[in-house]
């Protein structure tokens, strides 16, 4: 994922680290020799300037070394002490060799840590972050297909819907017209029907109430005649037949067709 | 070692003493550094076990795992923006240093190695090298003019120079004390506190119920060092952040 701490190099961080921690210790001269017979007494405090214990033994290496090994135990010791007497802190005793080995074991155990992190503890987390997201917008990517989907379909039925509607009106609005027309023809063939009833009737009408009238002169002259010869002996058919014009004018009553 | 005779004792809990034998006291190995490597190895556990599944519905392990992961991502990507994605471990591993530093130091027993100032400058310059040297790296002989910013009056140089190369220069020093005095002050408070519990409560029935007390203080103030040990780990990785941020993109 990052390649900002190579191997090679983080290695050669460890392998310095590895050295300097070593340096306080071996400035402090080299603890070769292995424990010997008597075992080495490190918590013994020796005060600073005090000769070691044994005295000189023929075999001096090896009381050399151990001789070494306490002072650098007693060293420690003493060095803490020191401190802790001083009342300062341990923390800016840097004569103790320890503060800077520590320093030094440091860098090398941070140098781990970050080579760990790059290398072993991050990629999963970050692949499992990134699968995570992948799926997530994977899954957000068909709700919202589906979803553009279904509204897809639901514009589509709206439309037929629609559409089926306009086409029922139309074909109801077609079909009123039509009856409508039908209607009106109808009622205009049955309206002239009536009208050429009604003419022809009227004309009948008048034809018989015309003979009607002409008959009813002529009724009226015979009956006035016959009244008038009946009661006066008169005999002049010309002066009745004037006086029931004249009478039936007054009427309204003409023999004519009215 | 609370309360050896009748003083207190608040620094000795931050004396350095070399573990694994003969070995570790050769190549200067206290425990401090055993605690770092505790750390690290609890960081590199809750990584492994955590993420061991790979879960797309994470269980509590991988959650903090990732939680901590996407909030150290959120401070540099926030500070940075995404160029700073390569530091990321580089931060990461800042960040859960100091964490793991401050947090463990809070148990028992154990020792806090970001209470040592060797530590902590140790860290903060390390982080100076690296800011410095990723900005030459990427702006080479440009980065020098990060110490006088364009558009100042060229006479004002003298003062701008000085005062800007020692602010740089002092990132360190205060990033490594602000960590390192936090740190201390918490311990030693609570050394001290815990030493009035053993020192009052010394004194019989009485000195029972008056331990009660420090006993109480104690208790507050574990709960403020969490946050503190937090707190610290959080400052020192967006301070670190954004001195990546000066370091890709010169202010």
């Amino acid at each position: 994922m990052m390649p900002r701490l190579p191997h090679g190099s983080f290695w050669r961080l460890a392998v310095i680290g590895l050295l300097l921690a070593q340096a306080p210790a071996a400035l402090a001269q080299h603890v070769t020799a292995p424990a010997p017979t008597g075992p080495v007494r490190t918590d013994e405090p020796l005060p600073g300037g005090r000769p070691p214990s044994p005295p000189v033994q023929a075999d001096s290496d090896r009381a050399n070394a151990i001789r070494e090994a306490n002072r650098t135990a007693a060293e420690y010791n003493q060095a803490a002490h020191e401190a802790a007497d001083a009342g300062g802190m341990p923390q800016l005793d840097f004569g103790n060799p320890l503060t800077i080995a520590q320093v030094v074991w440091l860098f090398v155990i941070f140098g781990l840590l970050v080579f760990l992190a790059a290398h072993y503890l991050l990629p999963p987390v970050a692949e499992v972050l990134e699968n995570r997201r992948a799926r997530i917008g994977a899954d957000l990517d068909a709700a919202r297909d589906a979803r553009a989907e279904a509204e897809a379909a639901e514009a589509g039925q709206r439309d037929s819907t629609a559409r089926a509607r306009a086409e029922a009106q139309a074909s109801v609005a077609a079909a009123a017209a039509a009856a409508q027309a039908d209607a009106a023809r109808r009622n205009e063939a049955l309206a002239e029907k009536l009208n050429a009833q009604i003419a022809e009737a009227e004309t009948r009408i008048s034809a018989a109430r015309d003979s009607a009238m002409a008959a009813l002169r002529e009724a009226a002259t015979d009956a006035t005649d016959a009244l008038v010869k009946r009661l006066s002996g008169l005999d002049d058919k010309t002066a009745v037949e004037a006086a029931v014009g004249r009478e039936l004018a007054a009427r309204n009553i003409t023999s004519g067709a009215a | 070692m609370a309360a050896e005779g009748k003083t207190i004792d608040a620094l000795s809990q931050f004396e350095l003493v070399p573990v694994l034998g003969p070995i570790g006291r050769a190549v200067g190995f206290s425990q401090s550094n055993a605690h770092m490597l505790l750390a690290v190895g609890l960081i590199t556990l809750l990584f492994m076990v955590g993420m061991r599944h790979r879960a797309v519905v994470p269980g509590r392990l991988q959650s903090a795992a990732e939680m901590l992961y996407e909030f150290v991502e959120g401070v540099l990507i926030g500070q940075v923006g995404h160029e700073g994605r390569r530091y990321f471990p580089f931060v990461f591993a800042l960040f859960m240093f100091v964490l793991f530093g401050n947090m463990l130091g809070l148990l028992p027993y154990a020792f806090t190695y970001t209470s040592h100032i060797a530590v902590t400058l140790g860290l903060a310059i390390l982080v100076f090298l690296v800011t410095t040297i990723v900005a030459l790296a990427i702006h080479g002989k440009k980065f020098f003019g990060y110490f006088f910013p364009e558009g100042a009056p060229l006479w004002l140089a003298p003062i701008i120079i000085p005062v800007e190369v020692v602010s740089y220069i002092s990132r360190p020093i205060s990033l490594s004390i602000r960590l390192f005095a936090n740190m201390v002050a918490g311990h030693v408070m609570l050394k001290v506190f815990a030493t009035f519990i053993v020192l009052i409560g010394s004194l019989g029935a009485v000195g029972f119920l008056g331990a009660a007390l420090p006993l109480a203080v104690n208790v507050a103030l574990i709960g403020f060092e969490i946050l503190v040990a937090f707190l610290q780990a959080y400052v020192f990785a967006i301070l670190t952040s954004i001195y990546l941020h000066d370091a890709v993109h010169l202010h």
